[in-house]
């Protein structure tokens, strides 16, 4: 019972978790209100749907049962490079003014949304191709070539390069998976393969295998996320840029860089996100606005700029959500008065749960406004 | 004649006009658009009806199949003549509008539609949200509306024209069914839906129900609309009927949730195979392949119209749509329902020999047609006496019907479970009756 209880807490807090995982870093590491993380969520929960489709093909089909496993770095390139697109034109010109950043981000949230309802997932796909071909072809070449004066050509041809593949590739995708040839507004489905449906028993207790591989996904991606900011030199350098800009950027750190870096993993980690949404419910262009709201509401909770934080926050929520939820107060203590009882009965519905813990979140934040784990130390703010 | 600009300039501004027509492509949708379907042979004159449903929107992806249907019914009317009203043929027009699934918008394009262009007739909403707030529009203009989808009921307008099932047409021989008969018949049900009118009113009139059928409802729940994380929901349902081994689960989730809620009760283990059954309510044909026969197989459903009905005007009807729209497009019982309000409306115009409102109200009531589910009648409330079908949900999607209702059941828009409208009801034929008066 309680294992049970403790279970399914964890399991609701593991999917707000990698949810708000990249807005941790993006909000949290940055101060960038990104409003359009929801929508990055959904670029990669529909990635892990081309995935799978083109997985079914014949020359692929004998590898289904891994699609998933491949869609969440796909789900992480795609949502990637479109977070880093998004810094290069929109972001970065409005670093410092976030009202404007919370507009602008905002209206692309609703220029993908139309998007996916719009464009063939087909001419989607090239699209998105040709963006990571044109990213990223340029920086396949020796310095040597970088330096010379012609470079603006060669960076030129390869986004004609880039352009010409995404065209190709889109029409190869449209004509042999005819599902994705059509645009449409409706939801879609993606299943999982058979060895992720059902459940496992442990110890006496049976856990669906869709939530066991959602923890799966978020453990990893948050030891990830951890090692990768302490132990690698550009880790070091992101957390030395958001501690204070101008000191390492005399210091010789180009702040621009990591800036791109920051975006571009915040980014591609709701795309994984997306990916572990897409095993719970239907994907459509609706579904990442769903969890934007849970996702601002962690980081807050959890102390802007903290992992830690982020981590202790979601499970505390998921906790919650279950304990207030499920009524499972009473079933831990079945003889306590009447009005407590009936006052926890009230609550004891998943819309009731949701006021509960919303207020509770709320009165939390008027004795501790920074959060669970407030950042300490001397910012560049302070 | 004005001097070229030069090259310059001219790139700049087509380079900006051409950038703003693609951000403008982007965000906006078509918000309207009139048209006519296609002549044939010759009219005496022109009839315009106002259909209004989203087109943009959560709505959108329901609601734009019933303009399909309702496109095909008037196309049909027009190649068998039109509408005949004191000796001449009227083609019958219709202009689309967008209630872009926002509800002042629905009334505010009622509006529109009454004053602006106006059409005797309106076919159109599918939540009942949009119809509360178009109702008002439709009573202080004594226009009239149509209004095509199973509702909750405990409503009854002089200016609405209801050909969807009220309760006593869907959820009540529903609930019979799964306490007497299913096999689950005798153990206890728990009540899921979305937390807006139509779940809570139906669930209330289910609980009453079971009350007098000596069942047990043994818990409750409403997921906020937009939420997907059910498993709260799941942990409850297994709590509260997992001592009984199983039970029924009535389903009255909307559009996406369902999707979320049948992924996670199968990994749960809730299947029909460990005695778990989920009479569904919103579900049909379309919904069924959406979200994937996988989940729903064994699982019930009850409609007026399934597409599995097996007489020559079902068939047609499913048939004509496919010819019109694509061989994997489907057919259901709201879409059904839309069809046969348009073929009602013209009868009631021809009957009444005029488009004027209060006349084709009064031939309204009593009219018949053979619709694709079988014969409906109109009755004095507003509403349609129609047959009740319950489908057990087949492993390749779709219905098998299990049990249909001899003849019609008669409409109830008064709900007689639910305490507070028990012993009343709705007759517009008898002034001293109207809305709402003691049986």
């Amino acid at each position: 019972m309680l294992l049970d209880s403790l279970f399914n807490g964890v399991a609701i807090g593991s999917v707000l978790l990698v949810a708000a995982l990249g807005l941790a870093i993006v909000f949290g590491l940055m101060g960038v209100i990104n409003l359009a993380h929801g929508e990055l969520m959904m670029l990669g929960a529909y990635t892990t749907y081309v995935t799978q489709l083109i997985f079914k093909l014949p020359l692929l089909k004998t590898y289904y049962n891994a699609y998933v496993i491949v869609s969440i770095f796909f789900a992480f390139i795609v949502s990637g490079v479109v977070g880093i697109l998004l810094e290069k034109t929109v972001i970065r010109k409005l670093y410092g003014s976030p009202l404007e950043t919370l507009l602008a981000t905002w209206g692309v949230s609703l220029i993908l949304q139309q998007f996916v309802r719009s464009v063939p997932l087909a001419y989607g796909t090239g699209l998105v191709i040709s963006l990571i071909i044109g990213l990223f072809l340029p920086s396949v070449f020796s310095s040597k070539v970088k330096e010379s004066i012609n470079f603006k050509y060669v960076k030129f041809s390869s986004w004609i390069f880039a352009a010409l593949v995404g065209v190709l590739s889109g029409n190869l995708i449209s004509s042999s998976v005819s599902k994705l040839s059509r645009a449409s507004a409706r939801n879609v489905d993606v299943t999982a393969p058979a060895w992720m449906r059902g459940q496992v028993e442990i110890l006496g207790t049976a856990f669906p295998k869709t939530r066991l591989m959602i923890i799966i996904i978020t453990l990893i991606s948050v030891i990830a996320i951890t090692l990768f900011l302490n132990q690698s030199a550009w880790g070091m350098r992101i957390r030395a840029v958001t501690q204070n800009r101008e000191m390492s950027d005399c210091l010789g750190i180009s702040t621009e860089k990591v800036d791109v870096l920051t975006f571009g993993i915040g980014s591609g980690l709701a795309g994984v996100a997306g990916v572990a949404v897409s095993l719970l419910g239907s994907v459509g262009p609706n579904v990442g606005g769903n969890y934007i709201v849970g996702c601002f509401m962690v980081v807050v909770l959890g102390g802007v700029g903290n992992l830690l934080g982020t981590i202790f926050a979601s499970f505390g929520i998921g906790i919650m959500t279950d304990l207030i939820g499920a009524g499972r107060l009473l079933s831990i203590w079945p003889d306590m008065p009447l009005p407590l009882s009936n006052t926890i009965n009230f609550f004891a519905t998943t819309s009731m749960a949701r006021v509960m813990i919303f207020a509770l979140i709320v009165i939390f934040l008027q004795f501790k406004p920074t959060g669970l784990f407030p950042q300490k130390g001397r910012m560049v703010e302070s | 004649m004005g001097q070229l600009p030069n090259l310059n300039e001219f790139m700049r501004i087509s380079r900006r006009i051409l950038a703003g027509l693609a951000t403008a492509s982007l965000a906006v949708s078509v918000t309207s658009c009139g048209g006519g379907s296609d002549t044939s042979g010759s009219f005496d004159d022109t009839v315009t009806v106002g259909i209004l449903h989203s087109l943009s929107g959560t709505m959108a992806i329901s609601e734009s199949t019933l303009v399909d249907t309702e496109k095909m019914a008037i196309a049909e009317i027009n190649a068998a003549g039109g509408v005949t009203v004191g000796g001449k043929s009227y083609k019958i027009d219709y202009i689309v509008e967008d209630g872009a699934s926002d509800w002042p918008t629905f009334a505010e394009k009622s509006k529109k539609l009454i004053d602006q262009d106006g059409v005797p007739v309106v076919f159109g909403g599918w939540t009942s949200a949009s119809r509360k707030a178009m109702l008002p529009v439709y009573e202080s203009k004594d226009a009239f509306l149509y209004y095509p989808i199973q509702y909750e009921a405990q409503e009854c307008s002089n200016n609405i024209f209801y050909t969807g099932a009220s309760p006593n047409q869907q959820s009540e021989p529903a609930t019979d069914f799964m306490f007497k008969r299913s096999p689950a018949a005798g153990k206890p049900f728990f009540l899921v839906g979305s937390d807006y009118v139509f779940p809570r009113t139906s669930n209330t009139i289910t609980k009453e129900q079971l009350k007098s059928l000596g069942g047990k409802v043994v818990g409750e729940d409403y997921l906020p609309l937009g939420n997907t994380e059910v498993a709260p929901i799941i942990s409850k349902i297994k709590k509260a009927l997992a001592p009984s081994g199983g039970g029924v689960i009535i389903n009255t989730l909307n559009g996406d949730q369902n999707v979320a809620f049948f992924k996670q009760i199968q990994d749960a283990g809730i299947t029909p195979s460990n005695g778990y059954y989920v009479m569904n309510y919103s579900i049909a044909e379309e919904e069924i392949s959406t979200i994937g026969p996988e989940f729903l197989e064994g699982h019930y459903g009850a409609w007026n119209y399934m597409m599995s009905i097996d007489t020559p005007e079902s068939k047609k009807f499913a048939a004509d749509f496919k010819a019109l729209y694509g061989s994997d497009r489907v057919v259901a019982d709201p879409q059904e329902s839309a069809y046969n309000m348009v073929y009602l409306w013209k009868q009631a115009v021809e009957d009444a020999g005029t488009f004027e409102n209060s006349a084709v109200r009064e031939a309204l009531v009593g009219q018949t047609f053979d619709a694709p589910q079988g014969p409906v009648e109109v009755m004095p409330n507003h509403h349609l006496a129609q047959t009740v079908r319950i489908g057990l949900i087949k492993p390749e999607g779709g219905f098998e019907i299990l049990e249909e209702t001899d003849g019609v059941v008669f409409p109830q828009a008064w709900n007689q479970f639910e305490p507070s409208s028990k012993g009343y009801a709705c007759d517009w034929t008898d002034p001293s009756k109207g809305e709402r008066y003691k049986l």
